[in-house]
């Protein structure tokens, strides 16, 4: 007990806060470290412990014992299902610092929660059940941490006791989550052996582990270095609130996000551009000469210009400028899927613009960290996006400023928070690229080779009979005199395609690519045939969105069983004895057509017979 | 110059109370006389220095309150120059509700819960600031800073909006409303130290003194008004005491205390072994009550 208030309040004042978060797959025991943190720091108080104590007969999974975990989980529906449900913010301190820990939620259905905590933390404790290992949840918890820019991760090894405080699972769980964390930024990875229920490891280092000669828990807690913010950025001030309140004063309120200013300093106002200099700046209610980031500051400048809630006062050096395309990178939280091309609100800090998702490139699977080509995402599915917004706003890339790089979505309808996303990098080619309007366009073209260009676009599984059908088409197109074209899948892939795999993304790619092709072949004139598997529905729909009226999609359609027994290049079999990776049909989906405009059924229709009711089509409905 | 923990917390809650006023229709800010609502104030007076804070204080009063709480909020009124609108729950003072003649229970809900949506309804307010904190009590600590509240003034507390970084989403439909705690992340300490800091007035109640109490249930009851029945052979006792925390004065326990100064306080505070919502009578029905008491429009 200190004796001089005065001091004792003086070091408590120049404490520095740590912020940090406990994550980790259910019943991997974050809730009970965190009950076992503040027991150990004496803040849980005689009156909460008398009531821990009774709750914990009444409901707790420790006997007689206290079980810690109802210290944290507050909401009755929690304390009845033993599972966290929303994010909890605790506060305790040591002799050297002050920290707020965010309990979060490990079900995979609050992971929304759980990125709320993860949002404002410099650390991240990782819990693992020494007896389990990694779990998904794990990983995918790893995953949002590190795409949330926490830079240091503790990886808890927990409930030690019930593997004999044995090195070995735990050296094996340690070199497991290096190896699988090595893709991602972080800086620092400690990991510590410890038992939340028992105590192990948590204040002092445990005599059950005398293998370990790292720091306990709260050692590590208390002298961990981490980065606070970087300190060399440009002046930057979102402007938040303007005070007019009276006809005498006119100040710009907010909380300075990048950087520090001067009295007399030259200024700059985005978007609009006008500068002015600054004439005085409150940091809160006291005049001061110059602010810096972090304080909430009201600020006057020299000039009377129009500066309103939204626009960026920053030093006259910025380079920002405002942007309405981007690419990030979202994690969706709303219950109804994401879709491209649907209106949303984008709020970042506090500007704000409606908009849409313009491009979901493809989502990431966190759990292995692959993309995947995907047309929309659902509940805390992670994706990279090209967003287009109606006006323009100052960004930055997240890795360069949380604050300018963060954003929420909002859903128009209901207003709900539905997605948070990071800002990757501004699109600015739009700005720089135009389009050139050619005197001879695609029609003068289609005139003089007196036919309507088209695309016919193939798809259907590997050995369904495209290229052999492809191929008939053409050459009764070619005796009715057309202008023709074909691509096929292998040939394609052989020049222009010949970097891509076979990967979702690299499909992707692929078909983005030839979709392209084939709209300059269209622009050329000529009826275009393609022959490819397009087994993802979003790029077959990207090829129609590009092509406009001029396609007909032409479902090749035959059952796998079929397909494999023609197998014409043996690639099935390749496929099933595992040679092969990636094949669709086999461990690559194909997503069939819902509404071809011509479906053949190439187990019941002769090859000849479809390019005749293909050739048919084309005369009735495209008039060629 | 580097920012102290305080400092952080002050701006982050000035750029809190900010927020609100640039996108608020109707903001009100509750103020219920304590220490916490005195740290919100003096917070609201930096954010719109040097012009006047441009939404009223409102003070759900359930008749009830200590007489000193109610001379200290009409002279802070006074001094700072501000709006204050006292609201009472005619309707219950008509039954003649109160906590002696019904328990705490009905009056809490009545006099101050359904007080409460009556004048958010009468004056058509969509944001409340409150002063809780979220190391209070363990529902709280699980509250977002902007706390979304349906037409119905009810908390769905399985179904928070995720709130991230410090980008607040304030978007309502008419009639749904959002209460917002400015203080969310501050703790008791932090509160009593900036208070010390920034030498900011607070009730007298919150320093010892020599006062008339009665022991009920090991509780100290200040013998505030002649409305405190006495029980038979029960006589006033004279002693040093303070309150921690304030509310209805038959509601609130005091403690034995000599802290007469800021410092004594904090001194006293850090030895302490019991929470400071352990004087709340109103607490201690079961330790879901907060958490249904919210959900049910308490603030």
């Amino acid at each position: 007990m200190p004796v001089d208030v005065e001091e004792y309040l003086s070091s408590q004042e120049n404490k520095q806060q740590l912020r940090f978060i406990t994550c980790g797959s259910v019943d991997d025991g974050k809730s009970t470290l965190i009950g076992r943190l503040l027991y150990e720091s004496q803040l849980i108080f005689d009156n909460q412990l008398s009531e821990l104590k009774s709750i914990s007969k009444k409901v707790g999974t420790q006997g007689d014992d206290i079980d810690f975990s109802l210290l944290v989980d507050g909401l009755a529906a929690e304390i009845e299902q033993g599972i966290t449900i929303d994010v909890a913010y605790r506060f305790f301190s040591t002799d050297k610092r002050k920290f707020i820990v965010a309990d979060t939620p490990g079900h995979e259905q609050y992971t929304r929660n759980m990125a709320t905590g993860a949002s404002t933390a410099d650390l991240a404790i990782l819990l693992v059940d020494a007896r389990t290992g990694l779990l998904p949840q794990t990983c995918r918890h790893s995953y949002i941490v590190n795409m949330l820019g926490v830079k240091n991760i503790c990886l808890a090894i927990n409930k030690m006791d019930l593997v004999d405080y044995s090195q070995d699972i735990f050296e094996k769980i340690k070199a497991e989550f290096l190896e699988f964390s090595a893709d991602l930024n972080f800086e620092q990875i400690m990991s510590i052996p410890v038992s939340a229920l028992r105590g192990d490891n948590i204040i002092s280092r445990s005599t059950n582990t005398d293998w370990y000669e790292g720091e306990s828990l709260i050692q590590y807690l208390e002298n961990l270095k981490f980065e606070t913010e970087k300190e060399f950025q440009i002046f930057t001030l979102p402007v938040q609130w303007v005070n007019r309140l009276s006809h005498e004063f006119r100040g710009y309120c907010g909380l300075v996000a990048e950087g520090s200013i001067s009295e007399g300093d030259e200024i700059v106002i985005k978007p609009s551009n006008k500068q002015s200099k600054i004439k005085s700046i409150l940091v809160a209610e006291k005049y001061s000469s110059n602010c810096s980031m972090g304080q909430s500051v009201t600020i006057e400048l020299a000039d009377e210009i129009d500066v309103s809630r939204g626009d960026i006062i920053c030093h006259k050096d910025s380079l920002c400028s405002a942007v309405d395309h981007f690419q990030g990178k979202i994690l969706w939280m709303g219950e109804e899927k994401m879709v491209p091309g649907r209106p949303y609100i984008f709020r970042f800090g506090v500007a704000e613009s409606s908009g849409s998702v313009s491009k979901l490139r493809h989502k990431i699977n966190i759990n292995t960290f692959m993309n995947e080509p995907s047309s929309d995402l659902e509940l805390n599915e992670i994706g990279i996006v090209n967003i287009a917004l109606d006006k323009k706003i100052i960004v930055e890339p997240y890795i360069q400023s949380k604050r300018l790089g963060s954003f929420i979505v909002i859903d128009k309808m209901t207003n709900n928070t539905v997605g948070m996303g990071l800002v990757n990098f501004a699109l600015r080619r739009g700005e720089n690229l135009h389009w050139h309007n050619m005197d001879i366009n695609r029609n003068s073209r289609s005139i003089s080779k007196n036919q309507k260009p088209v695309v016919l676009w193939f798809t259907g599984l590997s050995g369904s009979g495209k290229s052999t059908i492809a191929n008939i088409v053409e050459k009764k197109l070619y005796n009715l005199g057309k202008h023709t074209m074909l691509l096929d899948g292998d040939n394609v892939r052989h020049g222009l395609n010949k970097d891509l795999g076979f990967t979702d993304v690299d499909r992707v790619e692929n078909i983005r690519r030839i979709a392209n092709v084939s709209k300059l072949m269209l622009d050329a004139g000529l009826i275009t045939i393609v022959s490819f598997i397009a087994p993802f529905k979003a790029e077959r729909e990207l090829a129609k969105d590009l092509m406009g009226d001029d396609i007909l999609e032409v479902f090749i359609d035959v059952p796998i069983k079929v397909a494999e027994l023609r197998d014409p290049k043996g690639l099935y079999k390749k496929a099933r004895s595992g040679a092969l990776k990636n094949f669709t049909g086999i461990d690559s989906a194909y997503e069939k057509p819902e509404k071809p405009d011509i479906h053949i059924e190439s187990d019941k229709t002769s090859a000849e017979d479809a390019a005749d009711i293909i050739i048919r089509k084309l005369i009735q409905k495209e008039g060629i | 110059m580097s920012q102290t923990h305080l400092d952080i917390l002050e701006a982050d809650s000035i750029h809190i109370i900010r927020e609100v006023v640039a996108t608020a229709e109707n903001p009100v800010m509750l103020y219920s006389v304590g220490k916490d609502s005195a740290v919100m104030l003096h917070l609201a007076m930096k954010a719109f220095y040097p012009n006047k804070i441009p939404f009223p204080l409102m003070h759900v009063d359930t008749t009830w309150k200590f007489k000193e709480m109610v001379a200290f909020r009409d002279k802070t009124v006074s001094d700072l120059d501000l709006e204050l609108i006292v609201y009472i729950n005619e309707d219950g003072v008509e039954r003649g509700v109160g906590p002696f003649s019904h328990g705490s229970t009905i009056h809490t809900d009545v006099m101050k819960t359904q007080a409460l949506k009556q004048a958010l309804d009468k004056y058509t307010f969509d944001v409340a600031f409150g002063g809780a904190r979220r190391d209070e009590e363990k529902s709280r600590a699980k509250e977002r800073v902007f706390s979304f509240r349906t037409n119905k003034h009810q908390w769905n507390p399985k179904n928070q909006r995720p709130e991230l970084w410090n980008i607040y989403n304030a978007k309502k439909h008419k009639g749904e409303s959002i209460r917002v705690f400015p203080l969310s992340n501050w703790t008791e300490l932090d509160v009593w130290q900036y208070i010390y800091r920034e030498s900011i007035p607070i009730v007298p109640l919150y320093f010892s003194e020599k006062r008339p109490v009665v022991v009920r249930d090991g509780v100290l009851i200040l013998v505030d008004d002649d409305r405190l029945p006495l029980n038979d052979g029960e006589t006033p006792i004279i002693k040093d005491i303070r309150f921690r925390t304030l509310g209805c004065y038959p509601l609130t326990g005091a403690v034995e205390s000599n802290a007469k100064t800021l410092p004594d306080i904090i001194q006293e505070m850090l030895v302490s072994t019991t929470s400071e919502r352990e004087g709340r009578i109103i607490d201690f029905d079961n330790s879901e009550t907060m958490e249904k008491k919210k959900q049910g429009g308490y603030f």
